[in-house]
C-alpha cells in the first residue's frame, strides 16, 4: 500500500499567498487521495469545495481527536494527547457536542455581539492611537493584530489582559509545528489551570462575564463542572485571539498589495464585510485543523472511505476550487465567496465567526481610513510568514506611514 | 415559496441573519434559528436562495 501515497503532507507553500501547489494538483487529478503522514501513517486528503462540505457535515465522519486512530498531522502528537482528559468541545461528536455548544452559544449571536461594536471600535482607535505616537517603522502585529482581539476575547471572558503575555505565549507553543509533544502537552496544561483557578474564583460570585454567566447558567441546568468550563475557557481564549489577529496581518498586506481592492471599501465601507469574506476564503489560515476520522464506511468523491480510516479535509485547496470560486487565485472582494470554508462547515464550523467578521470589519474601516498612507516597511519576500505553525500568519508586520 | 428550517439541525453560526435580519433571526438562549417570515417575497426571495446556499448546517430549504 504504501506506493499508493504521491503526496506527504503537509506540503510545502511556495507562495505566501497561495496554498501548496500540490493542493491543485490533487484536486484535478486525484480528488480524494492517499496522503503520507509526518508519523509514517496515511489518510485521506479531501481536496473539492463540495466533498470538503461533505466530510465536515456527516455523521460517519468523527471530531474525536482523542482516538487512537484519529489522523495524526504532527510527529509524535499522539504522546500529547491524554484520552483521559476532558473533551473538549471540537473533539466532539453527537449527541453530546450539540448541548455543549449551544450552552455557550447564546453568547455569539448576531445580536449579543452588535452590542459590542462601540467597545470593539474603542479597543481599536485604542491601539491605532498607540502605533501612531510610536515609533516609525511599528509593529503592526504588536501594536493592532495581537491586542484587539486579545483585549475583546479578555473582556467578553472575564479574563484579565494583564495576563496576556502568558496566554499568548503558551498559545505560539501551542500551534509551532516543532513544539515538542510534552512541551505542547504542558502549554495546554498552564493555560488550562489558569483558566481552572480564574473559574474556581468566580464561582464564589459569579460576575456578568461570559465564564461568570456560564457558572450560572449551568448550574441552573444541573450540568455545570469546573473542569469543563475551563475547557471551553481554553478554546475560547487560544481560538479568539490567534486566529482573528493572523487575519488582520494577512490582509492588511493583502489590501497593500491590492490597492485597486483597498480603494473600493474606502469608497464605499458598506462593501468592506464582502471584502472580509474574500480574505477569510483566499487566507483559510486554518487549513488543517479539520482533520476526521471515518466511524461508518462511506463514498465521498467518488472514492470509497472505511470506517477507521483519517480523512483531511482541506478547506484551503475548497476555497481555491474553481468549481465554487471563479478564477480562485485572485483578490476580488466583490465575487461573494460567502460559501467559503475558511471557518469550516456543519457542527463544528466556528463559533465565534460572527465576533471575527466584526473585528475584521472594523480594523480594515479603521485602520486603512485613519492611516490612509500606510505602507509596508520591510519587502514581502522579507516578511516573517508563519510557515512552522498549524494557524498561518506572520510573526511581525513592520509598516510605517 | 416557503422557507423551511430543521430546528434540530441548526448549529447556530448565524449566517442567515448576517444575510438577511428581515427574515431570520436567532435563540437568545442557544443561539439557533428563528425565521421570522417564512414565505418571503421580492427581493427577499434571493437572500433566502443565499441563505440556503451558505448554511453550515444544510439545515434551511426552500419549497415552492
Amino acid at each position: 500500500m504504501t506506493t499508493t501515497e504521491k503526496h506527504e503532507f503537509p506540503m510545502a507553500r511556495t507562495c505566501p499567498f497561495a496554498p501548496p501547489p500540490a493542493y491543485e494538483q490533487i484536486r484535478e487529478e486525484e480528488p480524494v487521495s492517499r496522503v503520507r503522514l509526518p508519523d509514517g501513517g496515511w489518510a485521506w486528503a479531501v481536496s473539492r469545495h463540495e466533498d470538503v462540505r461533505t466530510v465536515l457535515n456527516d455523521r460517519r465522519f468523527s471530531a474525536d481527536r482523542q482516538h487512537p486512530d484519529f489522523p495524526q498531522l504532527v510527529k509524535g502528537e499522539a504522546a500529547s494527547r491524554r484520552p483521559d482528559e476532558e473533551r473538549l468541545l471540537i473533539a466532539m461528536d453527537a449527541p453530546e457536542h450539540g448541548p455543549a455548544r449551544k450552552a455557550v452559544l447564546g453568547e455569539f449571536t448576531v445580536r449579543r455581539l452588535e452590542a459590542l461594536r462601540p467597545r470593539i471600535q474603542e479597543i481599536v482607535d485604542g491601539q491605532i492611537d498607540e502605533l501612531l505616537a510610536g515609533p516609525r517603522p511599528g509593529d503592526l502585529v504588536d501594536s493592532l493584530s495581537l491586542p484587539v482581539p486579545s483585549l475583546v476575547i479578555c473582556e467578553m471572558l472575564g479574563v484579565p489582559y494583564a495576563d496576556h503575555e502568558f496566554f499568548q505565549e503558551h498559545t505560539v507553543a501551542v500551534i509551532k509545528q516543532s513544539t515538542p509533544p510534552e512541551e505542547r502537552w504542558a502549554a495546554v496544561r498552564a493555560i488550562q489551570d489558569y483558566m481552572t483557578d480564574l473559574i474556581a474564583e468566580k464561582e464564589k460570585n459569579p460576575p456578568d462575564d461570559l465564564l461568570g454567566r456560564q457558572i450560572v447558567k449551568l448550574r441552573a441546568d444541573g450540568t455545570y463542572r469546573r473542569t469543563a468550563l475551563a475547557g471551553m475557557g481554553f478554546l475560547l481564549l487560544v481560538a479568539g485571539h490567534e486566529t482573528t489577529a493572523n487575519m488582520i496581518s494577512l490582509s492588511t498586506v493583502a489590501f497593500l498589495r491590492n490597492p485597486e481592492q483597498l480603494a473600493m471599501i474606502k469608497a464605499d465601507p458598506g462593501r468592506t464585510l464582502n471584502a472580509v469574506e474574500e480574505m477569510l476564503r483566499y487566507f483559510t489560515i486554518i487549513d488543517v485543523a479539520t482533520a476526521r476520522l471515518c466511524v461508518e464506511d462511506i463514498e465521498v468523491g467518488g472514492q470509497r472511505i472505511r470506517a477507521g480510516e483519517g480523512v483531511l479535509a482541506l478547506g484551503y485547496s475548497a476555497n481555491r476550487d474553481p468549481r465554487a470560486f471563479e478564477n480562485p487565485d485572485g483578490l476580488d472582494i466583490e465575487r461573494g465567496a460567502r460559501h467559503h470554508v475558511a471557518f469550516g462547515f456543519g457542527p463544528h464550523q466556528c463559533l465565534g465567526q460572527n465576533l471575527a467578521r466584526m473585528e475584521l470589519q472594523i480594523v480594515f474601516d479603521t485602520l486603512f481610513g485613519r492611516i490612509p498612507t500606510l505602507e509596508l516597511a520591510m519587502d514581502i519576500d522579507e516578511l516573517p510568514f508563519k510557515d512552522d505553525a498549524n494557524i498561518y500568519g506572520l510573526y511581525q508586520l513592520p509598516v510605517t506611514w | 415559496m416557503r422557507i423551511i428550517a430543521d430546528t434540530g439541525r441548526c448549529v447556530g453560526a448565524g449566517q442567515c441573519v448576517l444575510i438577511e435580519p428581515e427574515l431570520f433571526d436567532q435563540s437568545e438562549d442557544d443561539a439557533t434559528i428563528i425565521v421570522l417570515n417564512e414565505t418571503p417575497e421580492g427581493e427577499l426571495v434571493e437572500k433566502a436562495r443565499q441563505a440556503v446556499h451558505v448554511c453550515p448546517s444544510q439545515a434551511l430549504s426552500l419549497e415552492d
